[in-house]
């Protein structure tokens, strides 16, 4: 975003890529549309987690770039090394922060406000919705704010369902809000058509990539100069003046290296690798790092919290087909409905759901002995558990399209004590010290992922389903994903008013060289229980406009 | 692209050989050449890294189960999932080929599905005599209806109940994702299409309205 809007503006940017050059458009690198078979392993996850087809060039262990962790603790960090990075094969899930969520501390005390606030924002995600384009319906819900929506595509029959459900339940079921093109926006993009494979990327351009849709047009100005495969090492500054210089890396397929000379360094290279980089980039100025004399860079990192069960629709069974694809993503969502006064634990979650006739792929039909006994057929009859031949087949078809699944995806509060940090004794291949993460949830993150699963209960019940597995109890700490699984970590690299306590100010740029800005999660606060991507794009399209009139008035 | 803006993106990308560099072409060229038997130019198919394409390579060229292993694996999978009135059988949509490439790729497949094939010719040796591919059809399903029913099995059987419940996994798997089994199983969609919600007489079938 910060490339586009600086490119826009007549700078002339040179982007630093650390992945292969990648456009969902170019046949070389298209998987979308393909069918199964196209892949031997008909689209496992062998090589690549989310799938033969998914668009991550990479996942949680890259070669050569090894992570390290202190105190037993466990992070996963997942990196996509690919022009566009994680944007390419992401969720869409495109939801704005609300008020509340910039002023946390102030409503239940714990970590800290945004030294900014809903209104600061606000302007700039009206205009990320004009630009990108983001689906939805105007629902006047106080903290989960509406935007400027293109229409949402209708329900699937599992989440006419579960609006249903959700009635009885009273847990409000609304339609999502995703990155997706629904109608046209501009003569650059096309349309969504249902393939519901976003997570291939989209050659028509239709979802959110920011390779497609904000790297390209950057470089069409002709003020951007992308350089791909560059890992970036440290960044250079100046001895007296403490300000940036440009940006050392080595070309990781040439092993060579190179400086590049900049007045201003803006790092988007997501929370986890932007805390690296400052935290390498260690001068007589910037004993602790640069942008660092708070201490506070790497530490405070949170991800989001995730649990999910899924369940079989017995009403569902022996389904009429037609093509249920729709956009790559839930139709419909709950956002946080519940007043925490009430509860346990503090802030909140939103369920993503899932479901439906999806496209076979590697593990169709697995484990169907736990269910073709349990559920008689159409007329009536009752088999044994198991079992072969055309009879199985039958029971294939019949169990087809009747399941559901629902994932929660909630708020941690952010904690000191949670921190990446540089391994003093490791580095990757290319010789740059690596990241050590310490990580642990709280109670509070494990009452959340408690609750969740009371309330899945609570949806798959009012839907007349039963729930598949067994509900994980406190040995599991209630079936919590693992640190950095639902991919959303931010607040390393974390904004503030006060410089003892932050490393940005409120317009992302670094109190202790003000050539720096920092324009990924890292500059979170805290997280809300809604994904980042949105608030990111939002909130580096403001930190471009300050870096914009600061040039003009010759700060910069 | 223009040459002006191609020379902007410089692209060091070592997909498809798109190095600016005649010299880094021919280079990469030679490395991935070398990586393989001279007789196998690697072609990277569309949508997959180099990497993944030398190692698919590599997995195609190796061979796990035996001719007999195979014999018994396309019986198998021709019981589990037979020709029926609608579609074909495993072994008409290739679910063999595909099981020999999976143990392959996911290697904690090989020694269960070695271990469980032996299971059954030990078994089949211990009734009849003869191994497996050997016995009439009649025998044959004599042996499976003591595996395939998890739930009434005999506890002396249970491994050879794991091993049907992985055939028969690896079956589904295989069979579901070709152009039969998804024709069987009616997925219509992965096609551009303008999607309207569920058709009129769907939504009606289970009481709901158009929105």
């Amino acid at each position: 975003m910060a490339a586009y809007q600086l490119a826009k503006a007549g700078a002339k940017v040179a982007l630093l890529e650390a992945g292969g050059y990648f456009d969902p458009a170019d046949p070389k690198y298209i998987t979308q549309l393909k069918w199964p078979w196209e892949s031997p392993r008909r689209g496992a996850s062998t090589t690549r987690p989310f799938g033969d087809f998914d668009a991550a060039w990479g996942g949680w262990e890259l070669e050569g770039e090894p992570y390290t962790h202190k105190n037993g603790t466990k992070f996963d960090w997942f990196r996509s090394r690919m022009l566009g990075g994680r944007t390419n094969h992401w969720g869409r899930i495109s939801l704005r922060f609300g008020p509340n969520d910039f002023k946390r501390h102030s409503i239940d005390g714990l970590g800290d406000d945004w030294p900014i606030g809903y209104d600061d924002v606000k302007p700039y995600y009206d205009q990320v919705d004009k630009l990108i384009g983001v689906f939805g319906t105007v629902e006047n819900i106080h903290n989960e704010p509406d935007g400027i929506f293109l229409p949402p595509p209708p329900p699937r029959l599992h989440e006419h369902f579960l609006k249903k459900a959700g009635k009885a339940a009273n847990i409000p079921v609304i339609p999502s809000r995703l990155s997706i093109l629904t109608k046209p926006i501009n003569d650059q993009r096309g349309v969504c058509f249902y393939c519901s494979q976003c997570g291939r990327s989209c050659q028509a351009y239709a979802d959110f990539s920011s390779s497609s849709v904000l790297v390209i047009p950057a470089v069409k100005t002709g003020n951007v100069t992308l350089i791909n495969n560059a890992m970036a090492r440290e960044i250079l500054t100046d001895p007296n003046s403490g300000l940036a210089t440009g940006v050392s890396y080595v070309d990781r397929e040439k092993l060579t290296e190179h400086t590049i000379k900049a007045k201003v360094v803006v790092l988007a290279a997501s929370a986890g690798e932007s805390a690296r980089l400052l935290l390498n980039s260690k001068s007589s100025r910037h004993e602790g790092g640069l942008a660092n004399s708070s201490g506070v860079v790497g530490k405070y990192l949170h991800d989001s919290t995730g649990a999910s069960r899924s369940a079989f629709l017995p009403h569902l069974m022996d389904r009429k087909r037609y093509n249920e694809d729709g956009v790559g993503g839930m139709h419909v969502y709950t956002p946080w409905w519940l007043d925490n006064k009430k509860l346990d634990f503090p802030r909140g979650y939103h369920i993503e759901y899932g479901g439906g006739m999806g496209m076979p792929s590697y593990g169709f039909g697995s484990g169907i002995e736990g269910l073709n006994g349990k559920y008689p057929t159409a007329n009536g009859t009752t088999k044994q558990a198991g079992g072969y031949g055309a009879s199985l087949k039958e029971d294939y078809r019949r169990f087809y399209g009747a399941y559901v699944g629902m994932a929660g995806r909630g708020e941690a509060v952010p904690n000191v004590n949670n921190y990446c940090e540089i391994d003093p004794n490791v580095v990757d291949k290319y010789g740059i010290p690596v990241l050590r993460f310490n990580y642990n949830w709280t109670d509070y993150e494990i009452k959340q992922a408690k609750h969740m699963h009371d309330t899945f209960e609570e949806m798959i019940h009012a839907l007349g389903g039963v729930a598949l597995g067994t509900k994980p109890g406190a040995d599991t700490n209630y079936g919590i994903a693992a640190p950095g699984r639902i991919i959303h970590e931010v607040g390393t690299v974390r904004m503030g008013d006060d410089k003892k306590s932050s490393a940005l100010n409120k317009f992302s740029q670094a109190h202790d060289a003000k050539n720096v800005y920092v324009v990924d999660g890292g500059s979170f606060v805290s997280q809300a229980d809604k994904n980042p991507t949105w608030t990111i794009l939002a909130l580096s399209w403001r930190a471009s406009d300050h870096i914009i009139e600061q040039i003009k008035q010759k700060n910069l | 692209m223009k040459r002006r803006e191609s020379l902007k993106a410089l692209t060091l990308s070592s997909l498809g050989f798109a190095a600016m560099n005649p010299q880094e072409a021919l280079a990469e060229a030679r490395e991935i050449e070398s990586q393989l038997p001279p007789e196998t130019p690697l072609k990277i198919p569309g949508g997959r890294q180099k990497e993944e394409a030398i190692r698919d390579a590599q997995l195609m060229k190796e061979k796990f189960f035996t001719v007999s292993e195979l014999a018994t694996i396309k019986v198998l999978a021709d019981i589990i999932i037979p020709a029926d009135s609608k579609s074909g059988s495993a072994s008409d949509a290739g679910v063999p080929a595909f099981i020999e490439f999976i143990v392959k790729d996911m290697p904690q497949h090989q020694i269960p599905m070695r271990g469980g094939l032996k299971w059954l010719d030990r078994e089949s040796s211990k009734r009849f005599q003869k191994t497996f591919t050997l016995l009439t059809p009649a025998q044959r399903i004599q042996i499976v209806d003591d595996i395939a029913y998890p739930e009434n099995a005999k506890p002396v059987f249970s491994q050879g109940v794991a091993f049907f419940n992985l055939m028969r996994n690896l079956t589904a798997s295989g069979f579901y994702t070709t152009r039969i089994g998804i024709d069987d199983i009616g997925y219509v969609g992965n096609t551009p299409n303008m999607w309207a919600g569920p058709p009129e007489e769907v939504l009606k079938q289970y009481g709901f309205t158009k929105e």
